[in-house]
C-alpha cells in the first residue's frame, strides 16, 4: 500500500500465490489420527502388535487392511450423504437439525412403495399397502422418497426465507414434526420386506458409491456454477448478495430443499441396507452430519466450508469410530473422543483464521 | 466536454412521512463532468443519492439518463441502466475473491441451459476484471484473495473497480474516503482522476472539502432538504462553499429555499 502512483504494476493471477487450502489440514489432522492408532497398536500390550491400515496378515492383494478401509467409509457413508446438503446450509449461514427424523420419515414412507408381495410363499406380514403397491420398480420408493424431502425442505426453506424464522427453530420444528409423521405413518409399527432391487440400493459397498458420487457432484456444483457461487455469496454478506441481484429467498428456498432430498436419499438407502425402515431410524443423524462439516472446517456465521472439507470430516469420524473398535475400547470412550475432537477441530480453525487475518 | 446531459432531475422530491428530506431538487450532470455533492448531516445528500439509483422511491419529479426519462424500480434497474454505486457500507461478500464480488450477480457463464446450475466462466471473469482494474489504476496484490484480507482501500478500490468493469454510464461515490486513512484515500483520489481523465461522468458525495477544490468541476451544495449552491470550481473557495453549506449564504438563483 506504500505506492499509489498512477501506474497498473502489481496487477496479477499468480497461481503459486494462492492460499493454501484449509482442507489440507484436515487430511493432515486425518493422517496424524491414522498414525496414533497405528503406534496404539504397536505399543498396547494387549494388541500383539497388529497394523490398523496395513494388511500384516496377507490376507488381500494391497498393502492395506481392505476390509478395515471399507469398514471406515462404509460406517460414515450415510450420514455422510445427509452432510453433504447440511454443508451447504451452513454456508448459507443456516442450520438444519430436521435430517435425522427425516431420515426415519422417508425410510418408512419410500419402503411402503417397494414392498414384494410374498416372502416365502406367504403374503407379505408387514404389508403397509395392498397389492397395488408391491413389486413396483425400483424407482417408484425412490422417487417418493425424493418428493417427501424436497417438500420438507421446501417448507424449512420458506419458514427461514420468507417468514424469517430462525433457522434453527425452523428445522427444530421439523425434527419433532418429522419424528412424528415417522411415528404415526405405520402407528409405530416397522415396515419390512423389501424388493431385490431395493435392497441393492443399499446392498454392500453402495452407500459408499452413493456417498462419493454425490461428493463428487456437489464438489463441482458448489465450486463451479451460479448455485454454487451464490450460496457462499449469501453466506457471506447477505445484504451484498441482495444488492447485487441475487434472488436470496428463492435460493434459500433451493438450498434447504436439495439439504433435505439428499437426506430423504439418506433414509431410503438406510432402509435398504438394513432391509426395514422404523420410526426410530437415523437419531443423532442430523448431529453427526453437522459434526462432519464442522470438522471439515465449515464456518457456522457462513461463507466457507467445503464439500472436499466435509467428505474428511466424515473420514476424521470413520477413522476414529473403527479405530476405538480396534484399540478394543467401548462405545461410552468413542462419544467422548468424537465430541472433543469436534470442539479441538473448531479451536484450531478459529485459532489459525484470527492468526491469517 | 461535451454538451450532452448524462444525468437530469427535476423537481426531485422525497418526504418521510412530515419530514421533507429532499425538495424539489433540479438537477444536471453534463458528459465528462465530476461533480461534488455536499452539505451538513441531514442536508438530504444520501436522500438525493437514494433516489437517483432506485434504493427508494420518490416522492414527486423527474428522472432523465442520457435524455431517456427513467423510473428505477429498484437498485438493480438502475445499475443495469448503467448506474454504479459506490456505497458508504461496501456491498462486498467477504469471503469471495476480487472478480467473483465484481461479477456478483451477474457472472460470465458457460452452458447456461442448466440453469441455476449453469457453469461459471472463471478465467473470462479474470481476464475482465484486470481489465477493469487496469482501467481505474487499481493495485490489488492479487485478485484471488479473499476481500477478508485485504485493507480498507483495498474494498473500496474493488468497490470502485466495478464501474469500470462494466461499462458504467454513470459512477456515484457515497462518501467513498470516509473511513480511509491517508494513503488509501490516495489511491482512491487517483482513481478518480483516471475516471476524469476518461471521460467517466462522476457524482462524489463527500464531506472533504479539499478533497472535493482538487477533483471536482462544480459543487452542488445541500441544505435542509434543498439545493442552496451551484457553484463552479473555479469560481469559489473553501469559505465560500461552508458559508453556503451552514447557511450563512444562499445561491441567488435558490432565494426561495432559504
Amino acid at each position: 500500500m506504500n505506492d499509489t502512483s498512477h501506474g497498473t504494476g502489481g496487477l496479477t493471477f499468480d497461481q503459486s500465490k494462492r492460499t493454501w487450502p484449509n482442507e489440507m489440514n484436515i487430511l493432515f489432522a486425518l493422517v496424524i489420527i491414522i498414525v496414533i492408532f497405528e503406534i496404539l497398536g504397536q505399543v498396547l500390550p494387549y494388541m500383539n502388535g497388529q497394523s490398523f491400515l496395513f494388511d500384516t496378515r496377507g490376507r488381500f492383494d494391497t498393502i492395506f487392511n481392505e476390509a478395515r478401509l471399507q469398514i471406515i467409509i462404509l460406517q460414515v457413508a450415510i450420514i455422510g450423504i445427509i452432510a453433504l446438503g447440511v454443508t451447504q446450509v451452513i454456508i448459507t449461514a443456516g442450520i438444519d437439525l430436521s435430517s435425522g427424523p427425516l431420515v426415519a420419515a422417508t425410510a418408512m414412507i419410500a419402503m411402503s412403495f417397494g414392498q414384494t408381495e410374498l416372502v416365502n410363499g406367504n403374503p407379505n406380514p408387514k404389508a403397509i399397502f395392498g397389492l397395488w403397491a408391491m413389486d413396483l420398480p425400483v424407482l417408484v420408493p425412490v422417487v417418493i422418497g425424493l418428493l417427501f424431502g424436497a417438500m420438507i425442505g421446501a417448507i424449512n426453506g420458506t419458514f427461514v426465507a420468507i417468514f424469517r424464522i430462525p433457522p434453527f427453530i425452523a428445522t427444530l420444528g421439523m425434527f419433532l414434526i418429522c419424528r412424528g409423521i415417522a411415528l404415526w405413518w405405520s402407528a409405530g409399527r416397522p415396515v419390512s420386506f423389501p424388493t431385490e432391487s431395493y435392497k441393492f440400493l443399499g446392498s454392500g459397498m453402495m452407500p459408499v458409491v452413493w456417498f462419493l458420487s454425490l461428493a463428487v457432484l456437489f464438489h463441482v456444483i458448489l465450486r463451479y456454477t451460479v448455485y454454487g457461487k451464490h450460496t457462499y455469496a449469501i453466506g457471506s454478506n447477505e445484504e451484498a448478495a441482495r444488492m447485487s441481484g441475487i434472488n436470496v429467498k428463492r435460493h434459500k428456498i433451493m438450498v434447504y430443499t436439495i439439504a433435505s432430498m439428499l437426506a430423504a436419499f439418506a433414509g431410503v438407502v438406510l432402509s435398504a441396507k438394513a432391509s426395514t425402515a422404523q420410526a426410530g431410524m437415523g437419531e443423532f443423524y442430523e448431529l453427526f452430519a453437522i459434526a462432519m462439516a464442522v470438522i471439515g472446517g465449515i464456518s457456522l456465521t457462513g461463507g466457507r466450508g467445503s464439500i472436499i472439507g466435509t467428505v474428511l470430516g466424515a473420514m476424521v469420524l470413520g477413522v476414529i469410530r473403527s479405530g476405538f473398535t480396534f484399540v478394543k475400547l467401548d462405545g461410552s470412550y468413542q462419544l467422548m473422543a468424537m465430541g472433543s475432537i469436534i470442539i479441538a477441530a473448531v479451536i484450531l480453525d478459529q485459532y489459525r483464521q484470527r492468526n491469517r487475518a | 466536454m461535451s454538451d450532452e446531459i448524462v444525468l437530469k432531475t427535476e423537481d426531485l422530491t422525497k418526504h418521510y412521512g412530515g419530514v421533507h428530506a429532499l425538495e424539489g431538487a433540479n438537477f444536471e450532470l453534463k458528459k465528462g463532468e465530476h461533480i461534488a455533492v455536499m452539505g451538513d448531516n441531514g442536508a438530504g445528500k444520501s436522500t438525493f443519492v437514494r433516489q437517483i439509483t432506485g434504493v427508494e422511491q420518490r416522492t414527486r419529479g423527474k428522472i432523465w439518463l442520457y435524455n431517456d426519462e427513467v423510473s428505477f424500480a429498484g437498485p438493480l434497474d438502475a445499475r443495469e441502466a448503467g448506474i454504479e454505486t459506490v456505497f458508504q457500507t461496501l456491498a462486498l461478500a467477504d469471503d469471495l475473491d476480487v472478480p467473483d464480488n465484481l461479477f456478483l450477480g451477474r457472472e460470465i457463464t458457460k452452458l447456461d441451459w442448466l440453469g441455476p446450475f449453469r457453469f461459471l466462466d472463471y478465467k473470462a471473469m479474470r481476464a475482465a476484471t484486470l481489465e477493469g482494474l487496469e482501467k481505474t489504476a487499481v493495485k490489488i496484490p492479487n485478485i484471488r484473495n479473499s476481500i477478508r484480507n485485504m485493507s480498507g482501500g483495498q474494498r473500496q478500490c474493488v468497490a470502485i473497480a466495478r464501474t469500470a468493469t462494466f461499462h458504467s454510464r454513470l459512477t456515484i461515490m457515497d462518501e467513498p474516503t470516509a473511513a480511509l486513512g491517508v494513503q488509501e484515500t490516495e489511491q482512491v483520489e487517483n482513481i478518480i482522476r483516471t475516471l476524469k481523465e476518461a471521460g467517466e461522468p462522476l457524482i462524489l458525495v463527500s464531506h472533504n472539502m479539499r478533497q472535493v477544490m482538487d477533483l471536482m468541476d462544480r459543487i452542488i451544495v445541500f441544505r435542509r432538504g434543498r439545493i442552496v449552491a451551484n457553484l463552479k470550481k473555479e469560481e469559489t473557495d473553501g469559505q465560500d462553499v461552508v458559508a453556503y453549506i451552514t447557511g450563512a449564504k444562499t445561491g441567488a438563483e435558490f432565494g426561495d429555499a432559504a
